[in-house]
């Protein structure tokens, strides 16, 4: 037998392992799909706002999310609900009351944190993979503080979402005015669900409606809603990429529609 | 029946070391502690590894297998392809002392820089009364097996030694978490104290402790995020600054009003202990100047004493000698009955036990 003991010498560091990750599974995949995911689309979302046209059904009422409310001098008047304010200068989005807050309830949404934190600024790229940075200070300073934000956000996003539910019932028209209903408003009305259920998912709104609670217990239907949003909650990742996928693909079919690519699917008017 | 399989194991000390080439047997339904058992028992009988439980449940095996942390007895060789080369590494993010085995007193340091539990004013012990629903919460956190693997993955402390002074780390976000939600803690500051003395603001919620921990805590969706947004309820809610101002409401709903009430920094109570543990890890006090581990006293051949084998019976020694007989004799007994006067009764002195 050789020796049974060491002795601990003075380094105390950390065991010499020469190679940065020694993970052989292909962890670099996830955030490279989340890089090209989120990449693709926000390209496209920027393309499709500052295009300021084809955004608009005038026949069956179809107004894209993307600008919704339309509040410029630009607009349809038919698809200024809210009135026309603003100037028409092209490097105001028809959408600018809402497009900001919408944009800072993406960006401060845990799920987006961690899928941006990691394919994006590799703060980890993955697990047990180092940090492409020197410094790392977290969210505890300007501008990362701002995160602390995302609450705010979630209300804004909560009142635009009754928004694009008004969008999407007033959709429900024919050519005539009258009551009419097409594969346009089975896609808006899709859109409008899965906005919701991902608002409502939301860690700030499950805060909200009852984990700040100490007592469940003194507030039994609170705690059925914190169960209800739990349950959601835990799709919320889910739920970010479907509602991406669902809004890209509702602003896509009004813009089809519009640009008279192709033309409606009607089952009724 | 068994095959050979090839393994890299990581064998050193804080002077240097490096990852060596093993073929060992694998038998069916083996994991990867097993395989350290038969390099122990074949040929590297010097192999330090630290194990107790062989089922999940003691939190000692934690190793980093093929670069993920991970439990070495949770670990099943099946998982691994019949030609895949197995590389076993110590965990990084803590001080090595030999081969696998590393000094984790960082995370023991933390642990006791957290305010303990605070019984509300007035309940004695046995009167405490809760409800399921009301502990549902924290009894997740309870699941914790303190393997330190979530410690060992966070990026924060893993990548940046230097943030170790500020810095706790999942597992004590979720002790946080658990006592901000027990019904019964006494103290309203945890969130504060997460906040100041913890660095919760630290994280990123990237979610590495979650996707590691072996017992399947949903740290950062049902601790770390909660503690953030309770964080928010108090410092960066303008409408809860401004309610409390005009009020001064100055708890939120529900919370028991005789706890202290702290500006920043978490009030008087939440203080963190003043105890910091011998290493100076969670202190941040520099490798070179820590104080170290101590070495098992050896005899002057460099070999250890190994009592066990010498003892004519079966088991380790007693605590209290060998030549003890029970029930004791009152006058060997060496506490006092916490009641009055049952020190003089031997008889109902409920020493004998
Ligand atoms: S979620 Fe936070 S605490 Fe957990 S590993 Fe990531 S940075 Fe560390
Ligand atoms: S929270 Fe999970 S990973 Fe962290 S120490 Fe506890 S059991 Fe281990
Ligand atoms: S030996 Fe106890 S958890 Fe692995």
């Amino acid at each position: 037998m050789t020796t049974t003991a060491t002795r601990p010498d003075a380094g105390r560091s950390r065991a010499a392992i020469a190679a940065k990750t020694l993970r052989t599974d292909r962890w670099w995949f996830p955030p490279l799909i989340t890089f090209l995911g989120l990449g693709a689309w926000v390209t496209y979302a920027t393309v499709r706002v500052f295009m300021h046209k084809w955004y608009f059904v005038e026949e069956y009422h179809y107004l894209t999310p993307f600008y919704s409310p339309c509040i410029t001098e630009r607009c349809v008047p038919e698809a200024a609900l809210f009135g026309r304010f603003l100037p028409d200068w092209w490097i105001i989005p028809e959408a600018s009351l809402t497009l900001p807050f919408l944009l800072l309830f993406r960006l401060t949404c845990y799920y987006y944190r961690k899928a941006y934190y990691r394919a994006f600024w590799m703060s980890p790229p993955a697990c047990a993979v180092p940090d492409g940075h020197q410094k790392y200070t977290g969210e505890t300073r300007f501008p990362l503080l701002g995160q602390n934000l995302h609450r705010y956000a979630f209300y804004a996003a909560g009142i635009i979402s009754v928004i694009n539910t008004y969008d999407a019932i007033i959709a429900f028209r024919s050519g005539d005015g009258g009551f009419g209903f097409g594969l346009g408003n089975i896609i808006l009305v899709g859109n409008v669900v899965m906005l919701w259920a991902y608002t409502i998912s939301c860690h700030s709104c499950r805060h909200i409606i009852g984990g700040r609670l100490k007592h469940f217990s003194k507030h039994p239907v609170r705690y059925r809603m914190w169960g209800f949003v739990s349950r959601l909650n835990a799709k919320h990742m889910q739920l970010a990429w479907i509602t991406l996928g669902t809004l890209a693909l509702t602003d896509f079919y009004v813009m089809a529609v519009s640009a008279g690519w192709i033309s409606d699917l009607r089952f009724i008017g | 029946m068994g095959s050979k399989r090839h393994f890299r194991v990581w064998r050193g000390d804080s002077s240097g070391g490096d990852l060596q080439d093993f073929d060992v047997e694998v038998n069916e339904g083996e994991v990867v502690l097993d395989v350290i058992h038969r390099l122990q028992a074949t040929e590297t009988p010097d192999l330090a590894c630290r194990w107790n439980c062989k089922a999940g449940k003691c939190g000692s095996c934690s190793m980093e297998i093929n670069g993920k942390p991970k439990l070495g007895c949770m670990t099943r060789m099946s998982t691994f392809e019949e030609d895949e080369t197995v590389t076993i590494t110590p965990l990084r993010t803590f001080p090595i002392i030999r081969d696998l085995v590393t000094d984790v007193s960082y995370n023991y340091e933390k642990a006791r820089e957290t305010p303990a539990f605070a019984p509300p004013a007035g309940l004695k012990p046995g009167e405490y009364r809760m409800q399921q629903i009301d502990v549902e919460r924290s009894q997740e956190f309870r699941k914790c097996i303190e393997c330190f693997l979530c410690q060992n993955t966070c990026h924060v402390v893993r990548d940046h030694e230097e943030n170790k002074e500020a810095f706790a780390g999942p597992r004590f976000f979720i002790r946080a978490a658990e006592l901000d939600m027990h019904p019964l803690d006494a103290k309203s500051d945890r969130k504060e104290y997460a906040k100041e003395h913890q660095g919760l603001g630290y994280c990123n919620i990237t979610k590495c402790c979650t996707e590691v921990c072996p017992e399947h805590i949903k740290i950062t969706d049902n601790a770390i995020i909660p503690m953030k947004e309770r964080v928010v309820d108090r410092r960066y809610d303008p409408l809860v600054w401004l309610g409390r101002k005009i009020f001064r409401r100055d708890q939120l709903e529900n919370e028991p009003a005789h706890a202290g009430v702290g500006g920043s920094g978490g009030g008087e109570n939440m203080a963190p202990s003043n105890s910091r543990g011998v290493t100076g890890d969670a202190a941040g006090v520099p490798h070179s100047s820590g104080r170290l581990p101590e070495p098992p006293h050896l005899g002057p051949d460099g070999k250890l004493d190994v009592a066990e084998l010498l003892s004519q019976r079966p088991g380790g020694p007693s605590p209290f000698g060998d030549e003890q007989t029970f029930p004791l004799p009152a006058d060997r007994v060496t506490y006092h009955h916490p009641e009055p006067g049952k020190d003089d009764d031997p008889d109902q002195g409920g020493r004998e036990h």
